[in-house]
């Protein structure tokens, strides 16, 4: 987010409270959510109406450019010198499958890796104030954007759902 | 709602407790260790310094036991993947407390047995020889051979389960982040890279993950298949079998289970994590030796088997100087240490008691090792023309390279214990019921909770939780 957000946090220890509190946000309007959790939960990514993570397209790619970079890798450097060993073809297939292979495993390992940080963002440098460490221990944050005039609102239903703890925050928040 | 005793505060806390201040044992332990990877690093300069001469492998077996190290090394790597990828995608719940540690022996197994080959080219200057690049005229490297595949299968499996094991650090790097000041806080925040646990973080982090399992588990099989091609590829009698690839990897997982249950049992004793690595979790690790144990037993008549029956003098040969000859000893210690000690494992008693899993492990990996020994040296001893048989004696820089190589891995793993969560602390927390008031819409099918909440020991558990 560029420039200066404003929003509303709670905090929540119970997931089903948590999961409450997303589901009555949604039906009032608020779709620019953020939440934290300790654990990664598909009730939660449900709630917020996520979609299927793009990484799996980039393990794709990766896993088909490895293949295709191993076998020419190999077939193109034993055309370009040929030089017969162990009485085997100038281009042995048998033998080339199995660096192909390797190279389809590392591709697509890199390619995992490369769509983990792209679409995740990392590595991220900055903290921002919306964060608490206890989102990485045992509670649930939920992030609400809003208008400053909304903010006593939003931390009305917050409060309403069952938050342990409501914090105003004034900043940069994890995008 | 049941009424579970761990709950997240405490896992937390529990598992941080690893990683307080080492005490002396740890102090002797490294040092023990130095001190290893210094003996085998003064060998080393004595062979850079003379040569190969200085090692007592020489015609005909020219391949002795620093290829038996690098064998020993890459099948002990194997078992942490097993644990950490291959369980993941079965959703076996009781590798979350374990899957860390046995991660860890992969990458460190890995960065060991990498080791191996490069001391064994003699000139280890010209490693790069063995990359893919155009060399003299444009020629490269000959991609039909054996040993360059080794070199594409071990480089890829050490990135990837360096990845592997990178990305599931990081939301339990961002914890010990949380927990601690100074120097410290700063180190582990950029480990961490700026985890907040937030949805677009979990959502694509658990997506990398399971790519990354799924990926890691078929590149697994193809790694110690790749490595037993280095022998069986070859025309020398015991080594040119059909079998060595499955016969290989189910020996590599024999071997690194054992060496998980080594390790995982003085982890335990020494951080008091018996609520997390229970009796279940060993038993379960004894349970599939048993499988690995009766699969490398079988291999080990069929190759009998398939040499009587071939009717091939030079191979029978081979293996009846194998079981009768001048390594006989080696060969009984793997049969009987690979394949007959670990049925004992068949008796509950014995798989649920602590010193038994230590020892049968321990005398597992002695005859492991001598499994790859018996393979590489009694077949170059004597191949075909007895004018060329030659017996091997180690001298004392093959053996002190040995011993630095175990100094080098328990070193890292020394430094792992210490610096490191040890147990998953998410993962651990992903197997509890979350924390609820009601009742979850989708909770997790009965099925799933066959084996408890990941057999972790919640009945000694029961404490309030109280917040610091």
């Amino acid at each position: 987010m560029n420039g200066r957000a404003v929003g509303v946090v709670g905090h929540f220890d119970q997931l089903d409270r948590f999961l409450a509190a997303i589901r009555a946000l949604r039906a009032s309007g608020f779709d620019n959510l953020r939440v934290a959790s300790p654990i990664p939960s598909h009730e939660i990514d449900e709630a917020l109406g996520r979609r299927e993570s793009p990484v799996r397209v980039f393990a794709l790619v990766g896993g088909i450019v490895g293949a295709i970079f191993g076998l020419g890798l190999t077939i193109n450097t034993s055309i370009g010198y040929p030089h017969i060993t162990g009485g085997k073809p100038i281009v042995s297939m048998p033998a080339f499958v199995v660096i192909a292979f390797e190279l389809t495993i590392l591709f697509g390992a890199i390619g995992t890796l490369l769509g983990l940080l792209v679409n995740a963002r990392f590595p991220r440098l900055h903290i921002g104030p919306a964060f608490h460490p206890r989102f990485c221990r045992d509670q649930f944050g939920l992030f609400v954007f809003c208008a400053p005039d909304e903010i006593g609102s939003t931390s009305q239903i917050l409060r309403a759902a069952g938050a342990a703890e409501v914090r105003q925050v004034e900043g940069d928040v994890e995008a | 709602m049941a009424d579970y005793k761990l709950t997240y505060g405490k896992v937390n806390r529990d598992l941080l407790k690893t990683m307080e201040a080492p005490g002396r044992t740890w102090y002797i332990l490294l040092a023990i260790a130095i001190a290893l990877v210094a003996l085998g690093g003064f060998a080393f300069s004595r062979q850079i310094r003379y040569g190969m001469g200085v090692w007592g492998l020489t015609h005909p077996t020219m391949w002795a036991i620093d290829i038996t190290n690098f064998v020993f090394w890459v099948g002990i790597a194997h078992s942490g993947t097993l644990i950490s990828a291959v369980l993941f995608l079965f959703r076996v719940r009781w590798r979350a407390s374990i899957y860390r540690a046995a991660e860890a022996v992969t990458v460190f197994a890995l960065m060991t047995a990498a080791l191996f080959p490069i001391i064994h080219l003699g000139r280890p200057w010209y490693v790069y020889w063995l990359l893919p690049y155009p060399q003299v005229g444009g020629l490269w490297p000959n991609f039909r051979s054996p040993l360059i595949w080794d070199v594409f299968a071990v480089l890829t499996y050490m990135l990837v389960s360096m990845v592997f094991f990178f990305t599931g650090l990081v939301p339990d790097l961002a914890v010990v982040r949380d927990q601690s000041r100074g120097w410290r806080r700063r180190l582990y925040g950029f480990l961490a890279q700026g985890w907040q646990g937030t949805d677009r973080q979990w959502r694509h982090y658990t997506s990398a993950y399971l790519f990354l399992a799924a990926l890691a588990t078929p590149l697994v099989i193809s790694v110690h298949s790749v490595v037993s091609w280095d022998f069986a590829m070859s025309m020398v009698p015991g080594w040119h079998s059909t079998i060595f690839a499955p016969y290989f990897v189910a020996g590599a997982i024999h071997s690194g289970l054992a060496m998980v249950i080594t390790l995982l049992i003085p982890l335990r004793r020494t951080f008091r994590l018996d609520l997390y690595l229970t009796q279940t979790h060993l038993e379960n690790l004894a349970k599939l030796i048993v499988l690995t144990g009766l699969i490398v037993g079988y291999s080990y008549a069929t190759e009998y088997f398939i040499a009587w029956y071939s009717a091939n003098s030079f191979e029978w040969e081979t293996f009846r100087y194998r079981a009768l000859g001048d390594y006989a000893w080696g060969f009984w210690i793997m049969i009987i240490f690979n394949s007959l000690i670990p049925l004992l494992f068949f008796v509950k008693k014995i798989r649920t008691s602590t010193p038994w899993l230590l020892t049968i492990s321990l005398l597992i990996n002695v005859g492991m090792w001598f499994e790859r020994f018996i393979i590489i040296v009694t077949s170059l001893a004597r191949d075909y023309d007895p004018y060329t048989w030659g017996l091997y004696r180690p001298t004392w820089v093959d053996l002190s390279i040995t011993a630095g190589s175990f100094g080098w891995f328990f070193l890292w793993f020394l430094l792992f214990a210490k610096l490191l969560p040890v147990v998953s602390i998410v993962e651990v927390k992903e197997q509890l019921p979350p924390p609820v008031i009601g009742e979850v819409r989708n909770p997790p099918t009965p099925h799933l909770q066959k084996g408890g909440t990941g057999g972790f020991d919640e009945g000694k558990g029961r404490e309030k939780d109280v917040d610091p």
